[in-house]
């Protein structure tokens, strides 16, 4: 773990592939290494594991919801099922980072709460901060659930992530999970906000408390339908208790369900790629800014470029960097050298 | 000289909390106590006792006979009493989550002594709230926790009218942090939580109620400030007298007074110059001797060195005759009470009852003491509290001699001896009381066990008092694991709020400003040199439950911007280093106060060592003795911290400092 040690892309793609959990850490570290020697070797083992499998195995589920709703608890209802049924499941775990000028740590706490009881080689849980990043999300949380989706069967995200930026949720799995609490502003907020069109499967829990979590249910009910951005796609609202362990069975299998649905209608692949032009987009930006999209062709043609190279973007990825590196290493002298 | 006066007060019962090893080992050491003089019995039972699991469980590893005696099952209580008639003797048993269980095997053993359990008379502390909110020592939800209580409760009051079943406990949640005004608010919303819990059960009849009321006790804490303490327990009785009235209609004067037994306060006796612990005792004992009114009715001592590690016999006994000396030398049990119509005393009374009168509303109208304690608001108060305490001290504003002043001293002759001052735990022990347990489980029947369970199994589920059943496995031979289990099958285990869902106000724990500024732009800088945040696991391994020092050592390291994962409680050394792993911290910080650190700190090690994890950095904080830090550090652990390193800021300083040195960065040294 020394900053010295990068770990060679190639061989930890090998073992990542073949579930080694230490590979899997050591991955993920590297995907949330700043350096620049980690970042092009982080580019290189993404390139390495990627390809059509990508695009067409396991399944990505985002869970959302406001501090309190009982996201972790339903997490580790539905990851109890996955386990006993075989499935191995990975999840990242995101918590609010304090603000910067108050030093910007973060008490991820989520472990103890998914914990399982026996130790479980099924299962891999890394938390994450937001790191102040709007979307309740950090931009390291893409690469590393594209990680765990190459020797997981499923992974989680979950993550606080309510309030004005949606876009974010929205790209962060194949299905998208929203825990409500029950009479509470958050969820009235969160429905007269417009975000309603993210989630494709609504979760209140709690429904232990009665009548509040009906009542809540069939507000969500009443909104859902109306938003129909999916032919063929039903929004179910769910009523359950992770605590009482209630309605928990019928919960958990409409997120099989939502995969074979987006897989019948096309939309898996289709989605994945999608989210991974918009990362690799983000991650050229970050590094050159605007001026560096446009010397290779402009946000456009930079899409246009990715859409071609559907499984194997990271690869693509890195021939535009060079392309740019060399052209700004032309116009300058070598400031930038990586 | 002047003679005592003939018609002197009784003084309180005199007890030791006391056990270890094993249950032969604790009655020799009993046996001893008594013979000094000691007038009741105050026994401390190990972790896997409290937490029910039985000696050779996985999670039992390097706890058993540690903090205290290990109880398997009714041949261990037989041999823990010895020679010690149960009928004439008051025994307390500090337990809380398996309470039930620990009185079943006592009544159990009375019984199959030919003793009637109507004789027995005794403590159980059995006040499983405030293990939600400091010690840890839980198993099940509130909910079944709160019937726990209260079948006790509605046993012993018919079948062991001696009997405190519960002690309710102020003492912990000082430990915790509280101030006079929280201890006494939230001990009285617990209070009237179970009377209100055992009246809805309608296992009393309305005419019998008093007698239940009169059956709660108190555990309270006694701490330097002796004066303030002394008005907290006036407040307490005054407090609880109009309570039993107003709320319970209890009529009888007599069965509304506030009884209490005490420990003083272990939390500010300080490991740096361990002699001066002896007048902090003797004061802090003042405060719940003084007043006659508001007396103890039995009180236990710490010894000097128990910052350091496990008392000595000769420590005990050291304690022992402090009570002696003020009960049977001074004047005082001589006297009425000599703070009755002092107006300053009287003055400061108002003032802590008029503070907690408001603070009872406030928990009240959050639904009362469970409701609030899931909500995490008493945790946060109580977090919040301690840490004013701390950042007080590491402002000198709060003075603790030889810690943040006068900290000049010659060596102590005490402390220089060839055993390091401090007793060591039989380390074959755990061995033993396993082959034990392993031959009892041989020689019972096994049908008769079987029959028990069932029966205990069925009452859990039913609702029918889980005492018959209880001492009907006692007598059978079960187990404590399987006790435990048993009930864990039908109620669950409770799972801890993170704990650190603590929003506390950074501003009030920060402690000195500049110190602060300077950690976060050295956790920043490693963090940029690094290549990502500094990330840091906070754990507990094994079965101590005391979770407040991690979590301010979590909340310390969130607030000078590491990203924490705190892990929470009872961990094997396996869960520690696969959560290590997976979450790819730079270091690992484990805290241990159970006395365990050798076996699982080397355990955690090892386990490491199988991931590939040989070269994190482990860092651990504890009451660790000098001679065990040693081998510790030998073992590759990179810092030990102890209760003389007070001061988080240096602590967080020093963590940096390891990480850095671990990934050849320079070290950056003391904190200006």
């Amino acid at each position: 773990m020394t900053n010295l040690g990068l770990p060679d892309p190639e061989q930890l793609a090998a073992r990542i592939l073949r579930g080694e959990r230490a590979a899997v850490a050591s991955g993920l570290n590297l995907l949330d290494n700043r350096l620049p020697a980690a970042r092009s070797r982080a580019v290189r083992l993404l390139a390495c594991l990627s390809g059509e499998r990508w695009l067409t195995a396991g399944h990505l589920i985002g869970v959302t919801g406001p501090p309190g709703a009982g996201k972790s608890s339903l997490v580790s209802a539905m990851i109890r099922e996955w386990r006993l049924a075989g499935t191995t499941v990975g999840v990242l775990a995101v918590d609010p980072s304090s603000r910067p000028e108050l030093g910007g740590g973060a008490l991820l706490g989520d472990r103890i709460r998914i914990k399982t009881p026996a130790q479980d080689e099924g299962l891999f849980i890394r938390s994450l901060a937001n790191r102040n990043q709007l979307g309740g999300v950090a931009g390291e949380v893409w690469p590393m659930s594209w990680l765990m989706l190459a020797c997981f069967d499923i992974v989680v995200i979950e993550t606080v992530g309510v309030g004005q930026t949606e876009i974010d949720i929205a790209e962060i799995g194949d299905t998208v999970c929203y825990v409500a609490q029950p009479a509470s502003g958050d969820t009235i907020q969160y429905l007269k906000s417009g975000i309603i069109e993210i989630p494709d499967i609504f979760a209140v829990n709690k429904a232990d408390l009665g009548a509040a979590a009906r009542k809540t249910a069939s507000e969500i009910g009443r909104s859902a339908p109306r938003q129909d951005r999916r032919e063929g796609w039903d929004y179910p609202v769910c009523l359950l208790s992770a605590t009482m362990n209630t309605g928990i069975s019928e919960f958990h299998a409409h997120f099989d369900r939502h995969r074979r649905f987006l897989v019948a209608a096309g939309l898996l692949a289709r989605q994945r790629s999608q989210h991974q032009s918009a990362w690799v987009l983000r991650l050229l930006k970050e590094e050159f800014g605007s001026f560096g999209l446009e010397l290779v062709g402009g946000r456009a043609a930079i899409e246009k470029r990715l859409g071609e190279y559907r499984s194997s973007q990271f690869e693509e990825y890195e021939r535009m960097r060079e392309h740019i590196l060399s052209r700004l290493l032309s116009v300058n002298q070598p400031t930038l050298s990586p | 000289m002047v003679a005592p006066r003939k018609n002197r007060d009784q003084p309180w019962l005199m007890r030791t909390y006391s056990g270890h090893s094993s249950a032969r080992a604790s009655n020799a050491l009993y046996r001893t106590n008594l013979a000094k003089g000691q007038t009741g019995l105050s026994v401390a039972f190990d972790l896997p006792t409290q937490t029910g699991y039985d000696a050779d469980s996985p999670l039992a590893r390097g706890e058993v006979g540690k903090v205290g005696v290990p109880i398997s099952s009714i041949e261990d209580m037989d041999q823990l009493f010895d020679q010690i008639p149960l009928d004439q003797m008051n025994t307390s048993m500090t337990i809380n989550a398996t309470a039930a269980w620990l009185l079943s095997l006592y009544i159990g053993l009375a019984q199959r002594r030919g003793i009637d359990p109507k004789k027995l008379s005794g403590t159980t502390q059995n006040d499983i709230i405030k293990e939600y909110l400091s010690r840890g020592t839980y198993i099940y939800p509130p909910g079944p926790s709160m019937r726990l209580i209260a079948d006790t409760i509605n046993y012993t009051v018919k079948n062991v009218p001696k009997w405190n079943p519960t002690n309710v406990c102020s003492y912990h949640l000082q430990e915790a942090g509280a101030t006079p005004v929280q201890e006494l608010a939230y001990a009285l919303c617990t209070a009237m939580a179970v009377l209100d819990r055992v009246k809805a059960s309608g296992e009393v009849p309305p005419e019998e109620f008093p007698q239940v009321v009169e059956r709660i006790s108190f555990f309270v804490n006694a701490g330097i400030r002796f004066i303030e303490e002394c008005c907290k327990l006036r407040a307490f009785g005054e407090m609880w007298d109009e309570l039993t009235l107003t709320r319970y209609q209890v009529t009888d004067p007599k069965l509304r007074r506030f009884r209490y037994g005490v420990q003083v306060n272990s939390l500010g006796l300080t490991e740096a110059q361990p002699e001066n612990n002896v007048q902090r005792i003797v004061l802090e004992m003042l405060a719940v001797a003084l007043s006659k009114r508001a007396r103890a009715r039995a009180i236990q001592l710490p010894a000097w060195n128990e910052a350091m590690g496990l008392p000595r016999p000769w420590d005990q006994q050291w304690a022992l005759r402090m009570q002696q000396v003020m009960a049977f030398e001074t004047d005082l049990l001589e006297y009425g009470d000599i703070l009755d119509g002092s107006p300053v005393i009287a003055a400061k009374v108002s003032e802590l009852i008029a503070g907690a009168r408001r603070e009872i509303e406030n928990v009240e109208a959050q639904g009362g003491i469970i409701a609030a304690i899931e909500s995490g608001y008493i945790k946060r108060e109580l977090v919040g509290s301690h840490m004013s305490r701390l950042r007080a001290i590491e402002s000198g504003e709060l003075k603790i001699i030889g810690v943040n002043c006068f900290q000049e001293t010659a060596e102590s002759p005490l402390t220089t001896g060839s055993d390091g001052a401090i007793m060591k735990s039989d380390p074959a022990a755990e061995r033993q009381q396993i082959e034990r347990l392993q031959e009892h489980r041989r020689q019972r029947n096994d049908a008769d066990v079987r029959a028990a369970l069932q029966g205990l199994g069925d009452a859990a589920k039913s609702g029918d008092n889980i005492m018959p059943s209880s001492i009907r496995c006692a007598l059978a031979g079960v187990t404590t694991g399987e006790w435990g289990d048993a009930l864990r099958a039908v109620f669950g285990e409770f799972r801890p709020p993170t704990g650190v869902d603590i929003a506390i106000d950074s501003r009030e724990v920060l402690g000195r400003k500049d110190q602060v500024t300077e950690i976060r732009d050295r956790v920043a800088r490693t963090g940029s040199a690094l290549g990502r945040p500094l990330k840091i696991l906070v754990g507990k391994p094994g079965l101590d439950g005391h979770s407040n020092g991690a979590e301010q050592v979590a909340v310390k390291a969130r607030d000078v911007g590491f990203e924490v994962v705190y892990d929470g409680i009872r961990l094997t050394p396996q869960q520690i280093a696969q959560a290590a792993q997976e979450e790819g911290v730079h270091v690992v910080g484990l805290s241990i106060l159970s006395g365990s650190h050798m076996e699982l700190v080397g355990s955690v090690l090892q386990e490491l060592r199988a991931r590939d994890l040989a070269a994190l950095p482990v860092v651990a904080g504890g009451i660790i003795p000098p001679a065990d830090a040693e081998r510790l550090l030998a073992l590759g652990v990179r810092a030990i911290y102890t209760p003389k390193d007070f001061n988080l800021n240096a602590i967080m300083g020093d963590i940096v400092d390891v990480v850095r040195e671990n990934n050849g960065l320079e070290r950056l040294g003391l904190l200006s």
